[in-house]
């Protein structure tokens, strides 16, 4: 293979005191990732643009006051980084309550339980119950699509489903509507998911989906398998493309 | 238009104005409006004709005179003698026209000499009341334009930004970044094109400072963002006002098409070879798009909802495009500066936050209104000298600074000085400009629930801790306000307010909490008082 001159950067920085290198325009949580050192995250996918929204990749910069995400912040040189401490762990148990708080969640009548990123990470960051009162509003579920189903009782509003719709497939089913807690997904215009015009039935939406909002029909309880590692894929033969 | 036939345009409106014997200033910003000053300013001009005497009364619109409270207001100035009428109705008409030339009507008299007036210093409320924003010839009459001639035909970019840095300046936003940095930053960034963007999105409840520059000297943001444009490079201006502000929206429209008719925007400005144009955009009530990086997505036609920064808009805003964005107030600061030069700025206020601030007073304080004051000036002489103090006879209690981002401030803490780190200091931030007082009736809960309330419902629903603490947050008040809570749920809600302070994406959640915990801060015992196993017997809340 021809050799492009590639103009890298390297940068050292240090991630709970190892030492690590970097090439410059890399985040942290990459960096991370490739130590084989983890940093929880929802609303991040490889392959899709970082939206930095879940606030649970949050890390400790030293000399900084303030927390920084780790899925947007790129690492630069001397950095001293602190990816796990007492107080941001605090942090991530509590936005994960938040999260099972505000909406549906009951993992044992969900096809998605046992597979689902939010259980996973509530168990592995010692979420064992929850202190704030759950809001119990009401959620509709869109069945209106002849091979998916939407279910807003289940959506934590990453919006992986937006950006791989709008970034991956180009064609922008899915969007925000509403403001605050009141914030919903819909799709098209705020139509009926089986109306949609633009939709194509890809499934990438599914797939990209950390929780059981969206899904196949015809699944039970624990059986919607997701797949969504043909992301890097795609977007890396994207960037390549001669 | 040259700048020779400027200052020739400027001098024939002084002569006019120096024609007229008598000048009538009725007040037609929003405030005064909504009480009827347009009809005032019909029947003057109909009883001025009806007495003959049009050659030596002039009767005209002008902006904003400050004193909202005792609205409508009209200003004369006979023979170089100024005064002020107060809550003048259709009625007092014939008799304030019959008495021009004579001892003014002592009824409606509202003297100039008590401190609201007295202890203010205008810079950006120069031409406020003085002018009819809806002509452009007043402003240059005015000493308009002179910057921005200055600016084109004196100055190199660079020049003007160092003007602006040691001026002191530092944006009247909120956050108080220094200006002359921040343009600096967008002049040395690398990019095809610049913006120069103006938040005009001022949302914080009891706030009114950039709606009142918009409505009564709007030339003078214009102005402020051309020079900005010249400085660091850009070509095209924006300002995101919000589609409230119907009158601000029109007086901007208008002199945007009269600096344009001018030839001070648009190509080869003043006959130098800079162009730039600059266009409305109108915000949709999203309370969220005063945060630069929402209000740019908004501009770029999306969902309004900050991302993360860095990158700053500095480097990469509008379009990926380097991006200068700056308060109204921050703009209309940049002519002055240079027409009297830094120096001369950079003497007003204290060592770390210079020139002066706009406030709009507001709540239970006498002297409603728009004040502009140096920085550094007393918080309590702003409250009890310029604001009158609390109307009857109540005590006072707090005053919110900021809007829901900003803090409850007591009274033991009404000796610290008006500026960006004191109030910081003392919890709060300098924000926009709102002041909002409360009296010893208020309750410091509910004054928390309502700014929580606020936030929770601006809230653009992006990041987890902001879309849904503030959410639990809000019922945890509730909660507390109705004597249902216990200790647990008041450590649960300092807890939250914590994580939301310190976890939110952008400036919105990071200070949501501010109202919360500064009100727990000063005033705790409000909060124990209602809980069922606080300290005493549960006190119901007023």
């Amino acid at each position: 293979m021809a050799a492009t001159p590639v103009s890298t950067e390297v940068v050292t920085l240090k991630l709970n005191d190892r030492d690590v290198s970097a090439t410059r325009g890399q985040t942290i949580l990459e960096v991370a990732r490739e130590q084989g050192m983890e940093i929880p995250t929802l609303c991040f996918l490889e392959g899709l643009t970082p939206w930095g929204a879940c606030r649970l990749c949050m890390i400790e910069l030293k000399g900084s006051p303030k927390l920084l995400p780790a899925c947007t912040t790129k690492a630069a040189e001397g950095m001293e980084i602190v990816l796990d401490s007492d107080r941001l762990k605090k942090y991530r148990k509590m936005i994960l309550e938040l999260l099972f708080a505000e909406r549906n969640h009951v993992c044992a009548v969900c096809v998605s339980n046992g597979r689902c990123e939010l259980q996973d990470l509530a168990q592995k960051n010692g979420v064992t119950h929850v202190r704030f009162p759950y809001r119990y509003a009401k959620y509709e579920v869109d069945s209106t699509h002849d091979l998916f189903r939407l279910d807003h009782n289940r959506c934590i509003m990453c919006t992986r489903c937006v950006r791989v719709c709008h970034e991956i497939e180009g064609a922008h089913v899915w969007d925000l509507k509403g403001r605050g807690i009141e914030t919903e997904v819909v799709a098209d215009n705020n139509l009926p998911w089986g109306q949609s015009e633009s939709c194509t039935r890809c499934g990438k939406c599914i797939h990209a989906c950390p929780v059981g909002a969206l899904v196949e029909k015809t699944t039970a309880v624990n059986e919607m398998k997701k797949r969504s590692g043909f992301l890097p894929y795609l977007t890396t033969m994207r960037e390549n493309r001669p | 238009m040259t700048p020779e036939e400027l200052r020739q345009s400027a001098e024939a409106e002084r002569q006019k104005s120096h024609a007229c014997k008598h000048i009538l200033g009725v007040c037609c910003a929003a405030g005064c409006q909504s009480m009827g000053s347009d009809k005032i300013k019909d029947a003057l001009d109909k009883q001025v004709k009806l007495k003959g005497l049009e050659s030596e009364v002039n009767v005209k619109s002008v902006g904003c005179l400050g004193l909202c409270a005792a609205g409508p207001l009209v200003s004369l100035e006979s023979d170089g003698k100024k005064a002020m009428y107060q809550a003048v109705k259709e009625a007092d008409v014939a008799e304030v026209v019959e008495k021009l030339g004579k001892a003014p009507v002592k009824r409606l008299e509202l003297s100039l000499d008590i401190p609201f007036f007295a202890r203010q210093q205008k810079i950006i409320l120069e031409n406020s009341g003085v002018i009819d924003p809806e002509r452009i010839e007043e402003y240059f009459a005015a000493g308009g334009y002179e910057a921005l001639i200055k600016a084109l035909t004196d100055l190199e970019p660079a020049e003007v930004i160092d003007a602006v840095s040691r001026s002191g300046l530092r944006g009247r936003g909120g956050a108080g970044f220094p200006t002359g940095l921040k343009w600096a930053t967008v002049a040395k960034a690398a990019g095809s094109r610049k913006y120069v963007v103006c938040n005009a999105d001022e949302g914080d409840p009891g706030a009114f400072m950039n709606r009142s520059v918009l409505e009564s000297d709007p030339h003078r943001v214009i102005e402020g963002m051309i020079i900005a444009g010249y400085a660091v490079g850009a070509s095209q201006g924006y300002v995101y006002v919000r589609a409230e502000y119907p009158l601000a929206i029109k007086r901007l429209k208008t002199a945007i098409k009269q600096a344009e008719g001018k030839g001070l925007l648009g190509d080869k400005i003043l006959g130098t070879t800079f162009s730039f144009r600059l266009e409305i955009r109108l915000g949709a009530g999203a309370f969220v798009c005063g945060e630069e990086t929402a209000l740019l997505v908004s501009i770029e036609g999306s969902r309004g909802m900050p991302r993360p920064r860095p990158p700053f808009p500095a480097e990469a805003g509008l379009w990926g495009m380097p991006t200068l964005i700056n308060n109204v107030e921050t703009f209309s600061t940049v002519p002055p500066i240079l027409r009297n030069g830094w120096e001369w700025y950079s003497a007003i206020g204290t060592e770390k936050s210079k020139g002066t601030k706009v406030f709009a007073l507001a709540g239970q304080i006498k002297n409603t209104g728009l004040i502009e004051v140096p920085m550094g000036t007393k918080l309590r002489d702003i409250i009890f000298d310029i604001g009158g103090g609390v109307p009857d006879g109540k005590k006072f209690k707090a005053v919110q600074t900021g809007g829901p981002s900003g803090g409850c401030i007591p009274e033991s803490k009404l000796d610290m000085s008006v500026d960006y780190e004191s109030l910081r200091e003392a919890g709060s931030i300098m924000g926009s400009g709102g002041m909002i007082v409360m009296n010893e009736d208020s309750s410091m809960v509910d004054v928390a629930k309502f700014f929580t309330e606020f936030c929770m419902s601006e809230s653009c629903g992006k990041c987890v801790p902001c879309r849904t603490g503030t959410a639990q947050m809000y019922g945890l008040l509730e909660k507390i306000h109705a004597g249902e809570a216990v200790k647990a749920d008041l450590e649960l809600l300092k807890e939250l307010c914590d994580l939301v302070r310190t976890t939110s994406l952008c400036g919105l959640g990071q200070t949501a909490p501010n109202p919360v915990m500064s009100t727990l801060h000063y005033f705790e015992k409000e909060y124990t008082s209602l809980l069922k196993d606080g300290p005493g017997k549960p006190a119901a809340a007023r």
